[in-house]
């Protein structure tokens, strides 16, 4: 994956100071809790949803099941339609692929569709390498290139900025890029898109070379399809001679009538409406309409090894809505950036291990991100339990075991900082086997009570930093049961 | 060997755990939900569409055959347009009322000239009720997809009932998957800023759908 | 009919009050209680930081010392879900390990038998109205598991309408975790505490005296909140509330 976030401290640490920047929690909070209900609401008005959820889960399922075929079927049916289908190993394969591409046409300036595989493999940076500047044209992902900034949501990537902050960037930064924003910029949320429409209008109009991603593709009659809301998107796919697509591999749906599933459950998911504003779908080439060449590449990138994960595996359904970002209590105190990927949240906590490995010290702690409440299983819209997969995958890290690594099958080592842990729990489970052992350590507890602390020192601060421990009762449970045979004699 | 071989034989060694006569698509695949939500007189389905796009902020119209080129005029004129781009074959009555310069939908012509353009007029192919949807297909009433983006202002005619149905579900067996389509809710909007829908962003920040009754 | 209480090793050693309000409570609607002094850990704690193969013993366990009873009821909404949930979900990846049926056939047996407390109350006894006596001003936090993982949904909510002199008022944000977590209290300590202040917050803002739950690990960490920030309510597990009577109140 890119290589931003190469050296990011662990999921903890940076969550710390995440929790102590009030404006971002306040961003945060504002941001959630109103998308939060609105999703309810929009969910509501469906009363088959729990049927929609099914069959979205179902249809995944099969598709990643039997990947290799589809994976077959789409690329005969793009290239019957006019398209070419190139297939990236990696992210340096799929950035060579495309840098050529764009190289073929002799432009040296593109223009993009807001897209998670080539924020993932870090194109916009290959591309600069190259020397072809990449214009991101989705609002969100403009305020984050303009500012400098990491995206820190998957649907809403400047989720993490409020419209003052973004008055200021557009104030200070736009004119570097191209047309100035307008004098006097309110912080307007109308004011500001305004500025962005004109900004962009220009590079859209002179654009030769457009890239994408995409939320779907039928296998069966090789279309892609883009969900959005801007009309940014809609002129990346059609306006340039040239259109290249970069789409992960699991993002295949067998038939065009499964659309009619996602199409109704993503964007009540993602923006909380009955319908995006605009949803484009393009089947190869049309003659006189739009792009005159489409390539896809098609992106594994650490795919495959999730695929070999027959519990992890259910991540590759994600339909990227961010639902479970926006429910997420964590994720909304810790904020996007503490997660050191592109995908933040509970569904990146499962995804960047998976995609990336465990090997890192962020990538290891991202299991450990969550408080297994449950609140992103009950919204997913293709049910993945990602409580499950989080579970799973800690146990790889304590664990080790066989897994799978670019292609290969590996074993992998128990992660070293959690040995102290090991022993504990290996501990607790031989005391736990042994009910005289536990009864006396419980003893033991009751006898000293008056000396224990309501603090910690040390390790214990980790609790004892901001709780009170509870006071050690006079006499366990078990004990009083034993006096007073279970309640029947005297108190 | 090369990464198309590489990463399909990827996938191969990754599925090895499911059986080769697991279910079939059809079978694997329930389908236990609705093809439409609620049942709705034809004119209450219309009536549904009216409202779902009213509520995303398009603008909704209804006229009859005799109605509708004066309110095309009208509807031109309010937005100060002198040009209008039209597709090929959109029925050369809806805009006769109207004193206007029609561009014409070339392949020739530029982004830079479209954007020159103050307003387009189009048919669709589909209305969606339930999500408030107009469905384009680049038939010869709808022209190429560019002309419905780069103009401002877009007039989108609706012929009601026929080209309504109720839900997604009915709008895709109707749509052909080869042609590029356009779905359309509104004018463009965007949640980018603290998650809250504003409209006007880069497509046409006024829609203006007119139900022609038939 | 033969009803086991697992009380949790958490409530065994630091709540006892939880398990003898337990014990009369069901003894006062008829049902003999037994406690199997075998009973020690559901294994939760190891399954869910990453050692599952360290809880599968405890299962085993859990699976022996309960096998024999109609019914086994237990005051947590987490070590219910654990067996409910969870311990089909070990005997399944066993299986897939190719180490055979045997773990899904020892758990198998209990897995329907296990009710969290206020299931056992609603739907085995039918009872909502237990005849208690509580007079205060109490708030509800449905906790993560009972909530969502049992799908416990009203049946709190029910039996706290019922209780005579008690006037229960909403939490707000009810459903949103209250960031214990179990190792995430310490692995993740400054997002757990974040999350605890905000319920504290919304539990102080009902105006409440006592804040209830059917879970003393949540009410551990909300509780050491409260302590901790010297807010006016009190953490107090929802059986100790259904105990309590007018000849035999709660304090």
């Amino acid at each position: 994956m890119s290589s931003t976030f190469v050296g990011m401290p662990a999921f903890p640490e940076a969550a710390r100071a995440a929790v102590d920047d009030p404006t971002l929690r306040a961003n945060l909070r504002h941001a959630t809790h109103t998308i939060r209900a609105k999703r309810a609401r929009a969910v509501a008005e469906l009363a088959d949803w729990a049927g929609l959820r099914a069959a979205g889960r179902r249809i995944k399922d099969h598709t990643l099941r039997h990947l290799d075929r589809y994976l077959e079927q789409l690329e005969a049916s793009v290239t019957g339609a006019g398209g070419t289908v190139h297939w990236a190993a990696d992210a340096d394969e799929a950035n060579r692929i495309v840098a050529g591409l764009v190289k073929e046409t002799g432009e040296s300036e593109v223009v993009k569709v807001k897209s998670m595989a080539t924020q993932e493999i870090g194109l916009n940076e290959a591309l600069e390498a190259e020397g072809i500047r990449a214009y991101e044209t989705d609002l969100a992902e403009l305020i984050v290139q303009l500012g400098k900034d990491r995206p820190s949501h998957i649907l809403v990537p400047a989720i993490h900025r409020n419209r003052g902050e973004i008055r200021d960037i557009f104030a200070h930064e736009m004119a570097a890029w191209g047309r100035p924003a307008p004098e006097n910029l309110t912080d307007t949320p109308a004011d500001l898109a305004e500025a962005a429409r004109l900004h962009l209008r220009e590079k859209f109009l002179r654009a030769k070379v457009g890239i994408s991603g995409a939320n779907f593709m039928v296998a069966e009659t090789g279309t892609l399809v883009v969900v959005e809301s801007e009309g940014n998107g809609r002129m990346c796919l059609t306006l340039p001679e040239t259109l290249i697509s970069v789409v992960g591999i699991e993002k295949i749906v067998p038939t065009w009538r499964d659309l009619e599933v996602f199409l109704q459950t993503l964007p009540r998911s993602a923006t909380a409406e009955r319908m995006n504003p605009y949803t484009s779908t393009w089947t190869g080439t049309t003659d006189e309409d739009g792009p005159r060449a489409f390539h896809l590449v098609l992106l594994d990138n650490g795919r495959t090894d999730a695929l070999a994960d027959r519990v992890g595996r259910q991540a590759l359904r994600c339909i990227r809505c961010s639902a479970c970002l926006n429910v997420c209590p964590v994720y909304e105190r810790a904020g996007g950036h503490a997660y050191g990927s592109v995908y933040p949240g509970p569904i990146g906590a499962i995804l960047t291990p998976q995609l990336r490995g465990t090997a890192s010290e962020i990538d290891a702690s991202l299991p450990y991100a969550s408080s297994l409440c449950g609140a992103c299983y009950e919204v997913c819209p293709v049910a993945i339990d990602i409580p499950e997969v989080l579970v799973h995958l800690r146990e790889r890290v304590v664990e080790g075991g066989p897994a799978v690594r670019r292609g290969n099958k590996v074993v992998l080592r128990p992660a070293r900082g959690h040995a102290a842990e090991r022993a504990a729990m290996r501990a607790a489970a031989w005391a736990f086997g042994h009910p005289s052992a536990l009864r006396t350590g419980q003893r033991l507890a009751s006898r000293s009570r008056r000396l224990h602390p309501r603090a910690l020192p040390g390790p214990g601060r980790a609790w004892s930093g901001t709780r009170d421990l509870p006071a050690v009762p006079a006499e366990p449970f078990r004990d009083w049961w034993l006096r007073t045979r279970g309640g029947k004699d005297a108190k | 060997m090369n990464s198309r071989e590489r990463i399909l034989g990827r996938v191969r060694r990754a599925l090895a755990d499911v059986p080769p006569d697991e279910r079939p698509y059809e079978e694997a695949v329930p389908r236990d939900y609705l093809r439409e939500h609620g049942k709705r007189t034809v004119e209450e389905t219309v009536e549904l569409l009216a409202e779902n796009l009213a509520d995303y902020r398009a603008i909704v119209h209804r006229a009859d055959a005799e109605e509708l080129p004066l309110l095309v005029m009208r509807l031109l004129a309010a937005h100060g347009s002198q040009e209008a781009v039209v597709p090929p074959e959109l029925p050369p009555w809806w805009t006769a009322a109207a004193d206007l310069v029609r561009i014409h939908d070339r392949a020739a012509d530029t982004p830079q000239r479209l954007d020159r353009v103050g307003s387009v007029v189009t048919g669709c192919a589909v209305a969606i009720a339930e999500t408030g949807t107009v469905v384009l297909d680049g038939s010869p009433d709808q022209g190429r997809r560019r002309i419905s983006l780069v103009p401002d202002h877009h007039i989108c005619v609706v012929r009601v009932p026929e080209q309504v149905v109720a839900s997604v579900p009915q709008a895709l067996e109707r749509l052909d998957p080869t042609r590029p389509l356009t779905w359309i809710s509104g004018p463009s909007a965007t949640s980018d800023i603290e998650l809250d829908r504003v409209e006007g962003v880069h497509g046409p920040r006024t829609l203006e759908v007119i139900l022609l009754d038939g | 009919m033969r009803v086991a209480l697992f009380l949790t090793c958490v409530n065994d050693a630091l709540y006892p009050e939880t398990g003898k309000a337990v014990v009369k409570l069901l003894t006062r609607l008829g049902v003999e209680v037994d406690f199997p002094m075998g009973q020690t850990c559901c294994g939760q704690a190891h399954y869910n930081t990453g050692y599952r193969h360290e809880a599968e013993p405890l299962a085993r366990r859990f699976a022996e010392v309960f096998g024999e009873y109609e019914a086994v009821v237990t005051p947590s909404g987490s070590c219910g879900a654990m067996v409910r949930e969870l311990y089909p979900r070990m005997g399944e990846r066993a299986r897939a390990e190719g180490r055979g049926d045997s773990l899904a056939r020892t758990l198998a047996p209990v897995v329907p038998r296990t009710y969290e407390l206020t299931e056992f109350l609603v739907d085995v006894l039918g009872v909502t109205d237990v005849g208690a006596w509580y007079p205060h001003t109490v708030t509800y936090h449905p906790t993560c598991h009972g909530l969502r993982g049992l799908g416990l949904g009203e049946r709190p909510h029910r039996l706290l309408a019922a209780v005579r002199g008690l006037d229960l008022v909403e939490l707000p944000g009810a459903e949103e975790c209250c960031g214990f977590g179990g190792t995430f209290a310490v692995k993740n300590a400054a997002v757990s505490a974040a999350m605890g202040a905000d319920k504290v917050r919304n539990a102080e803002s009902t105006g409440a005296e006592v804040l209830c739950a059917a879970d003393n690990s949540c009410l551990m960490h909300i509780g050491g909140t409260l302590s901790r920030l010297r807010a006016g309510v009190r953490p107090v597990h929802i059986a100790e509330i259904l105990a309590s009577t007018e000849e035999d109140p709660a304090l």
